[in-house]
């Protein structure tokens, strides 16, 4: 997902007698739904786990934007062009978002930045992956998307308000970014043959990193009991994952793609799709920074901020100037 | 109209879609680059008004056409000659002071041109006009707002201005330089009066660079070409980036 493979405490979920008093009234705060805001008291390891989940949420957008961000210039038309400017002008407001609500955590911006841009923060391990056609723009839209609103719906009534109230407000764009993702594979899918075999190229290199964005498969997945018990995960990966395949195969079926998988098969019993096995090492490679593209793109962001320096020093030095003005004048 | 006439009025629409389309175009090459996300926001955010606006001017020129051209044939498909587009906002983005200081001078000029426009005796004209000037309104403040806050930053941040400043200037006689077509169409009362621009865009200009402690540099002569379609040696590779899909992939559907 946007966050994956977040690290908890990693100390197992305390039962209500190893808690004490601040503990057990917070879990129970938890358990009767009432939302835990900036100010309250907050176990060490939630406000730990929080900054680290939804500041590398808010990479994951600022990130995306580079993917997508690469076809604007070239896209076929002009409505083209505005829809996908304002998506990803979306997803930088969304990132905007994010950031402000780790920052109510108590850590700022350029701090969640800095981790980012060395290397120390994680971002979704989708973003590595190249956009080499048209299609890719569709594909993103409808597959990663797709992907990332089964996870950010739920995340809507998460424990922390500001997390679940910045979600309210993604979530609304992310279906309209989703449409429009649609909207792009279903024009191609009824294209030329040139255009259908653009959707059905960017399919097949889009599926198998999309299933990867909800990260490893639950038996694999360390971190995941104290995240329940907090209320800041809410479905298990594998079942997110099952959900998202059982919802998007129908859609591939109705664009006339095939997916790449020649396990597919509906299970009656489990009333869902089987499918085949996840290239782990790939996910593993693309999460350590081996992916196709984790050098550009971390490089992109790096020179940004590097080449972007002069101008962020200058807008403080003359905010600091005009104070000082409005000081002698008083 | 007389298809002379009707070919004179389209070139000129075809002007001020190409400056918005190209500037548009510009601007969106920074999304994800910008030095801070805010500017990545405003940045894409007007990119998305102009191309909005040249959308506008598109679908009229498209209107006009005599050989039934649509928006995107007239945007996407043209040849460089017959893009209309000054100068000023073809020229490469450099660093993002550079990129600021081409925008705060085409939002000045551009600016006082839709209030020219505003006053067209064509309805189409006047009422695009009055739909672009309000976003137009505010890409000035937030220019010119940049503007004097860099020119008064830092040494570092008031040098890059300057630099730019002086790269850009030449450019800036073509924006209020009237020709054949320009005097027609004034003529008409559906173009701007250009030397009414070019007193308020002179005055508002060099209040700006006074603000922002910057001086426009005495040019002996001010480029032009662009309006006729005579363009600047990297007006092909933006092209070239803008239309592949349409060249490689003439005639379908997106």
């Amino acid at each position: 997902m946007y966050a994956q493979m977040v690290k908890a405490t990693g100390k197992g979920v305390k039962t209500r007698e190893q808690m004490d008093e601040n503990e057990r009234h917070f879990q129970d705060r938890i358990d009767n739904d009432i939302k835990i805001e900036a100010k309250d008291w907050m176990p060490e390891g939630y406000r730990k786990t929080l900054k680290r989940q939804i500041s590398q949420h808010a990479h994951s957008e600022i990130v995306g934007q580079l993917p997508e961000g690469n076809w604007i210039t070239r896209a076929p038309t002009l409505e083209r062009k505005t829809i996908l400017l304002a998506k990803v002008q979306d997803e930088a407001g969304h990132g905007l978002y994010l950031y402000c609500a780790a920052e109510t955590l108590g850590i700022s911006r350029d701090e969640m930045t800095e981790q980012l841009l060395s290397g120390k923060a994680k971002y979704s391990s989708i973003f590595n992956y190249p956009t080499l056609t048209w299609a890719d723009m569709g594909a993103i839209g409808w597959l990663v998307d797709g992907a990332a609103i089964m996870n950010q719906v739920p995340l809507q009534y998460c424990s922390y308000g500001p997390y679940a109230r910045a979600m309210v407000r993604i979530c609304k764009e992310e279906s309209f970014h989703q449409r429009q993702g649609f909207d792009i594979m279903n024009v191609l899918a009824k294209g030329s043959e040139a255009q259908k075999a653009m959707a059905q190229d960017a399919l097949n290199r889009w599926w198998w990193p999309a299933l990867m964005m909800f990260g490893p498969s639950d038996a694999d997945s360390v971190h995941s009991a104290q995240s329940f018990a907090w209320n800041i995960k809410q479905n298990s990966n594998d079942e997110l994952r099952q959900k998202f395949v059982d919802q998007t195969v129908p859609q591939a079926e109705f664009l006339g793609l095939n997916v790449p998988d020649s396990d597919l098969k509906w299970n009656d019993k489990k009333n869902g799709y089987d499918f085949g096995a996840i290239n782990w090492d790939e996910f593993f490679a693309v999460i350590a920074g081996d992916g196709p593209c984790n050098k550009e793109r971390l490089g992109a962001r790096q020179k940004a901020w590097n080449d972007g320096a002069w101008f962020r020093e200058a807008l403080i030095v003359n905010a600091e100037k005009r104070a000082a003005c409005k000081q002698a004048a008083e | 109209m007389s298809a002379q006439s009707q070919k004179n009025l389209q070139q000129y629409v075809l002007r001020l879609a190409d400056n918005a389309l190209i500037i548009g175009q510009r601007l969106s090459e920074w999304c994800g680059h910008a030095p801070a996300l805010e500017e990545d926001i405003a940045t894409a955010n007007t990119a998305l008004d102009l191309i909005g606006q040249a959308r506008n001017w598109f679908a009229y020129a498209s209107e006009l056409d005599t050989d039934g051209r649509s928006e995107d044939q007239l945007a996407l498909l043209r040849d460089e000659r017959d893009y209309l587009n000054v100068l000023l906002v073809e020229q490469p983005n450099g660093d993002y002071g550079n990129t600021l200081m081409r925008q705060f001078i085409f939002d000045i000029w551009h600016f006082y041109l839709l209030e020219g426009l505003t006053r067209s005796a064509d309805a189409t004209i006047s009422a695009i006009a009055e739909k672009s000037i309000k976003e137009v309104n505010y890409h000035v403040s937030r220019s010119s707002d940049l503007i004097i806050r860099l020119g008064n930053g830092t040494e570092e941040s008031h040098g890059k201005l300057q630099e730019a400043l002086n790269n850009l200037w030449r450019y800036s006689g073509e924006l209020t330089l009237s020709d054949a077509l320009d005097d027609e169409m004034l003529a008409l009362g559906i173009g701007a009066d250009l030397s009414g621009v070019e007193r308020k865009f002179q005055a508002a200009i060099t209040r700006g660079f006074h603000e922002a402690s910057l001086v426009a540099p005495k040019i002996g002569y001010m480029q032009r070409g662009g309006k006729t379609g005579v363009h600047s040696e990297s007006m092909g590779r933006l092209l070239a980036e803008m239309q592949v899909m349409q060249r490689s992939h003439p005639n379908l559907t997106w």
